[in-house]
Formats: C-alpha cells, sequence, structure tokens
C-alpha cells in the first residue's frame, strides 16, 4: 500500500482502465490540454492521444448525450462534468437516454458510460455552484449512483464503474481532491463492488451513516464523542447510494439500536431520507429513538462565509443529533 | 456616437468608467490574496471598453444581464463600487446582500438582473425580460452579455430564435476574447466568425472591435434603436481579450505570452487616453486627477464593506421565497 490522494486515484483507476480496454475513452471541458480543471485528467492527454482525451466546447447537453450514442454503439465513455452543477444542462440526455437504453431496448443495447466530476459545496462558490446532486440522479432507476469518501474507495469503485455495463453517475467530493489515504498498488488491480457499505469505524453506542464531505466530519465527531461522552458510534459509508447496501446498515442498527443519517445534500427526500425510511422499516423493533437526520439547511447556498458555515453539515450538529438519538 | 459627438466630457467620464473598473478589479485581485474575497473571482481587466460603450448607449429602463465576469458591467451600470465590494465581501451592504459573491451582483433597482455562473443560462431569461417588455408595451430593450464559450451551448441557439421569431427587443452581445477557460475558440467553434450565426436566425450582426469604446458605444446604440423601434433584436460580435487568467489562478498554458503582448498593446485604456491627448483634450494633470478620483473611490468602497455588518444568521431563510406573491407584483 501507498498514500495518494483522492485526485491520483480518481486518475489512476481511469488511466489504468484506459490501458486495459482501448474503448474506454474520456470526454468533458478541459480534460485534455488544460488537463482537467482540478487537475484530474493530468498526463491523460500526453498519454492516450487526443482520439481518446477529448476537450469539448461548452456543451453539456452535445457531448453527455453523443457519450450515451457512444456506448450504445460499443465504446466505453468516461464523460466528466467539470463540476456536477452543469449537469443539469445534460439532465434529459442522462435520465431520458442513458437511463433508458436498456429496458427501451428489450435489454439488447446496454450504456456502458460514466459521468463523472466533483459534486457538493466547495468554498464559497454560491447558489449556482454548490449543489449535492445525489437526490436527483438517486431517483431515476436505470442508473447506478456511486460517492466514494477515500481514496481507496475512489480508486476501486471508479474501476468497477468503467467495467460496468450500465450508466453510473460517479459523484466525486468538490472538496476531497487533496485527501490523501491508503491505496493498493497498482499491481492489485482492486475493483471495489457496488453495494458494499464499509464500516469505517466500530462500535455499539450509535450507528452514523454518511458519504462524501460529511463523513470526514462524521469521523470528527466521533472521536469528540468518545472523548467526552464515552459513546463509541460505529460509522458506515454506503459507498454506493444506488444500489443501497441496506443490510450492513441494518446490521449496524440492530447492535447499536440508534441511528443518525449526515449528508450534504438538502433534507427534503434523497438518499438521506431513503435510508431513514428503511432503517426504520427493517429495523423498528431493534430502535430505541427516532431516527435523526443532519443534512445541509434547506436554503440555496449563501456566498457569505458566516451563512454558508452555518448551512453546512458540522461537528457540533453531528454530536447534537447523536446525544438526542442516545438520550445523553 | 463619434468623439466630437460625445465632446470632451463625455469622453471623461467614459475614461473614468473604465478606469475605475480596472482599478476596481486591481484591488479585487488583491483582496483575493488576502482571502478577504473568496470563492470563484473572475476579472475583466482588458475588456473595459465594452461594458463601459455598451451601458453608457442605453436607458435606466433597460434591462441588463451578464455572466460571472461581470463587475464591469455592474460598475457602469451604477450599481456602486461599494454594494459591489460588499458584495464580495459577502457583507449585508452588497447589492445582493452578501448571497451572491462576485459571480451573483444583482440590483433589481438599476434593473441588472446578474451575475450569472451557468454559462449560457441566463440567455432565455433575456429573451424572457424583452418579452415582458414587449407585451406590458415598454419601450425597453435587454442587453445581455455573454462570452464566446457560451454559443456552443444548446440554449444559445434556442434563445437566438425564439427572440427572432418573436420579434423582441434583445441585444446580444458576445464578448468574444477567443478563450472559453483554457479552450481557444479555434478549438470550440466550427465556424469562429460568431457573428455569421445570428444571420441563420435572420437577426443582423456585426463584428466591432471591442477594444474602442467609441466604437463599441455608436455600434450599441445604433443596434439599441432597431430593437427599441421593433425591428426585433440585434447581436454583436465584440472582439476583445482578457488579460489575466480565466479566473483567479490557472496556468496559461493555452496562450502565449507573446500573443498577451500583442493584444495589451491594443489596451482599451491606453488606446483611448492616447485618441484624447492627441486631441488636446488630456494633459497629464487632467490625467492624474482621473487616477486619483478613481483610486479614491475604489478605497472608499474596500471601507464600506469593511465596515458593513455581517448578514445577521436568523436571515438565513429569509429571502429563499419572496413573502407576497401576486398578479400585480411585476418587476422592479
Ligand atoms: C454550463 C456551464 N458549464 C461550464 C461552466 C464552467 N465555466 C465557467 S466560465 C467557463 C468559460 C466560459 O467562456 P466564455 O463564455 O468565452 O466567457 P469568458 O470566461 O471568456 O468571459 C466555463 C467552462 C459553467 N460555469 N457553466
Ligand atoms: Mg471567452
Amino acid at each position: 500500500m501507498r498514500e495518494i490522494r483522492y485526485r491520483e486515484a480518481v486518475r489512476e483507476a481511469m488511466l489504468e482502465e484506459m490501458e486495459r480496454d482501448e474503448r474506454v475513452f474520456l470526454m468533458g471541458e478541459e480534460v485534455g490540454h488544460y488537463q482537467g480543471a482540478y487537475k484530474v485528467s493530468e498526463g491523460l492527454l500526453a498519454r492516450f492521444g487526443e482520439k481518446r482525451v477529448i476537450d469539448t466546447p461548452i456543451a453539456e447537453a452535445g457531448f453527455a448525450g453523443i457519450g450515451v450514442g457512444a456506448a450504445m454503439t460499443g465504446l466505453r465513455p468516461i464523460i466528466e462534468f467539470m463540476t456536477w452543477n452543469f449537469s443539469f444542462v445534460a439532465f434529459d440526455q442522462i435520465i431520458s437516454n442513458a437511463a433508458k437504453a436498456s429496458q427501451m431496448s428489450g435489454g439488447r443495447v446496454p450504456c456502458p458510460i460514466v459521468f463523472r466530476g466533483p459534486n457538493g459545496a466547495a468554498k464559497q462558490v454560491a447558489s449556482q455552484h454548490s449543489h449535492s446532486v445525489d437526490p436527483f440522479y438517486t431517483n431515476i432507476p436505470g442508473l447506478w449512483v456511486v460517492m466514494p469518501s477515500t481514496p481507496r474507495d475512489a480508486k476501486g469503485l471508479l474501476k468497477t464503474a468503467i467495467r460496468e455495463d450500465n450508466p453510473v453517475i460517479f459523484l466525486e467530493g468538490e472538496t476531497l481532491y487533496n485527501v490523501k489515504g491508503e491505496v493498493p498498488d497498482v499491481e492489485a488491480d482492486e475493483a471495489i463492488p457496488f453495494g458494499k457499505a464499509r464500516v469505517a469505524r466500530e462500535g455499539d453506542g450509535c450507528t452514523i451513516v454518511a458519504w462524501g464531505a460529511p463523513y470526514y466530519v462524521v469521523l470528527d465527531a466521533a472521536e469528540r464523542l468518545r472523548q467526552e461522552h464515552g459513546l463509541e458510534c460505529e460509522v458506515v459509508d454506503p459507498r454506493t447510494l444506488r444500489p443501497l447496501d441496506i443490510e450492513t446498515i441494518v446490521e449496524s442498527v440492530k447492535k447499536t439500536h440508534r441511528c443518525v443519517v449526515v449528508h450534504e445534500h438538502w433534507p427534503y427526500g434523497g438518499p438521506g431520507a431513503e435510508i431513514v425510511d428503511q432503517v426504520q422499516r427493517e429495523a423498528f423493533d431493534w430502535l430505541d429513538a427516532p431516527i435523526e437526520r443532519v443534512a445541509a439547511l434547506d436554503v440555496p447556498m449563501p456566498y457569505a462565509s458566516n451563512l454558508e458555515t452555518l448551512v453546512l453539515p458540522n461537528v457540533d450538529r453531528v454530536i447534537e443529533a447523536v446525544k438526542r438519538a442516545a438520550y445523553l | 456616437m463619434s468623439l466630437d459627438d460625445l465632446g470632451r466630457d463625455g469622453a471623461h467620464a467614459l475614461l473614468r468608467e473604465m478606469l475605475l473598473i480596472r482599478r476596481f478589479e486591481e484591488k479585487c485581485a488583491e483582496l483575493y490574496t488576502q482571502q478577504k474575497i473568496r470563492g470563484f473571482l473572475h476579472l475583466y481587466i482588458g475588456e473595459e471598453a465594452i461594458a463601459v460603450g455598451a451601458l453608457s448607449a442605453l436607458t435606466a429602463d433597460d434591462n441588463v444581464l451578464s455572466t460571472y465576469r461581470e463587475h464591469g458591467h455592474a460598475l457602469a451600470r451604477g450599481l456602486g463600487a461599494g454594494p459591489i465590494m460588499a458584495e464580495m465581501y459577502g457583507k449585508a451592504g452588497g447589492c445582493a446582500l452578501g448571497r451572491g459573491g462576485s459571480m451573483h451582483l444583482f440590483d433589481a433597482s438599476r434593473r441588472f438582473y446578474g451575475g450569472n455562473a451557468i454559462v449560457g443560462g441566463h440567455l432565455p431569461l433575456a429573451v424572457g425580460l424583452a418579452l415582458a417588455d414587449k407585451m406590458l408595451g415598454r419601450k425597453a430593450v435587454t442587453a445581455c452579455f455573454f462570452g464566446d464559450g457560451a454559443t456552443a451551448e444548446g440554449v444559445f441557439h434556442e434563445s437566438l430564435n425564439l427572440a427572432a421569431l418573436w420579434k423582441l427587443p434583445v441585444l446580444f452581445l458576445c464578448e468574444n476574447n477567443l478563450y472559453a477557460m483554457g479552450t481557444a475558440i479555434e478549438l470550440h467553434a466550427a465556424d469562429t466568425e460568431i457573428s455569421r450565426r445570428p444571420r441563420a436566425f435572420g437577426i443582423p450582426a456585426e463584428r466591432v472591435d471591442g477594444m474602442d469604446v467609441v466604437a463599441v458605444e455608436r455600434a450599441v446604440r445604433y443596434a439599441a434603436e432597431a430593437a427599441r423601434e421593433g425591428e426585433g433584436p440585434r447581436f454583436l460580435e465584440l472582439m476583445t481579450y482578457r488579460f489575466r487568467a480565466h479566473s483567479m489562478y490557472d496556468a496559461e498554458l493555452y496562450r502565449s505570452k507573446a500573443e498577451v503582448q500583442r493584444w495589451k498593446e491594443r489596451d482599451p485604456i491606453q488606446l483611448f487616453e492616447r485618441a484624447l491627448r492627441e486631441r488636446g483634450w488630456l494633459d497629464d494633470d487632467a490625467r492624474a486627477r482621473v487616477e486619483n478620483d478613481v483610486l479614491g473611490e475604489v478605497e472608499a468602497a474596500v471601507r464600506f464593506a469593511e465596515e458593513s455588518p455581517w448578514e445577521a444568521l436568523e436571515d438565513l431563510e429569509k429571502h429563499v421565497y419572496v413573502r407576497r406573491v401576486g398578479a400585480d407584483e411585476g418587476g422592479a
């Protein structure tokens, strides 16, 4: 194992899969000559050339749909959105075309495409650039939705996504690109299967489910809860939001009898609400308290730093929620 | 208008406005490194003649929409350096109450509808404002600024077609600075002469030297008159260049230093200054007075921003919905 950054993990996955399968190519805004707006695709143009690392104009609906068409007839595109905020321009292509290809063709035409890019708030980029798109895409049957929190998961899950025959929405954390973590050596060729949650921290005091940027907020909160309250929290990262590994979450709740779900997307619906719904039905008799949620506050993201800080999930809000769930 | 029609005072006003934008932007860059301004910051340095020329040809009743590179348009539209700077600080005294920041300057009282950060996203908005004006019998035009990169979006073509089909008073003002972020126009446009595209919809269009403030003023005035008289939309491709990186940081590997240098020799402020000096309308003293005047305005704006309070946390949700919605509620 070695330590690399999340950004490098994503790049390695693309590089290795492009070497492995020449049908795989990368397409999007500034992915080639500019080396990626977030430097994720750095070096890929030099390695694979303009045929397989394709710079596009600012035409999201166009290049997303072009990717879908190419995927239906033999290629395996990776479509980068500079950020997921711009995927709204391409929403129709993803929902009406990518997600429907298999069923509309009677299961005869697969659509092996990955849409990827940074998701979530960054630092004060304001309302049109701060979306957590998880709820929009998890609602769509026909799509898989992945959101890795660690470099290892980013690499292993992206490799699986690229090998997958269905369209995959791959949500990277805009603020996670510099996070360092252990990742297996290249020879290991680790592909992490979809639908398997990861228990990041074991405990019997309270289950906390979290992914993306709030995952790190939750790890900090869990440590403080241990130190300040002697409460051992179990932290579960679902890693893929669709398919959702509800079994691992429910198993944890049956042990801790308490559950808090923490996410950056807005509170109305979404995978956060879905997890709460499934847990209360599957583990009703084991729960000792209502399930709590910590989400972004229900407003378009304001620019002002004091307001933005207020909106995003933070350690104190997680601790308060756990204390309510644990009657502390 | 020609320089003669503008007269000495008119010309000085344009020079002052361009210089204000230049100094304001330089101050923003400095404040960004001090982390007083955060998020994304796109500077207008090099392109000042367009905002100043275009907005001096419009009236207070006209509508203006711009992109995330809109500080120049906001200043030229009279939003005030203070409220603009306070917005970039995220303060309550900001023109969008600190909610928007650099990319989302807004002031309905000036009919300035953003500060829009989704490339191409505001083009149909502009057409809609013009539709309302036409339906309500107002004699206003809507000026919509956007970059060359935006012309690759599907919504660009939809907006042009609809504006032409319904003969709406829209001025499409394309700031062609030859790059969309790191992508040169040859790499994003099948036909790099953007002004040919609107002609396919029957929209009269022309290329204008966007470094010449007088030429911009004249072209926009003429286009606005036609649109105002019900002749439908007009399109101007304003040739310009941004002197700085796309946003605060980029390695600028996509263009050569020599190319940047060549364009800097056509600095719109220096070009105009030279023209005024040749006429004997500007000497060193007058130039120094403008400089001091502008620096004072920028300093005052920073002071205003520094002293402005933060929005109260309790007001977080205050403007997510308007409080009163009714048939009588038109735009501001
Ligand atoms: C829909 C959408 N796609 C991508 C972006 C990211 N982005 C912001 S500015 C920009 C370049 C725009 O270039 P242009 O329209 O020429 O305007 P300029 O910045 O040169 O003024 C890009 C790609 C965005 N904001 N919105
Ligand atoms: Mg441009």
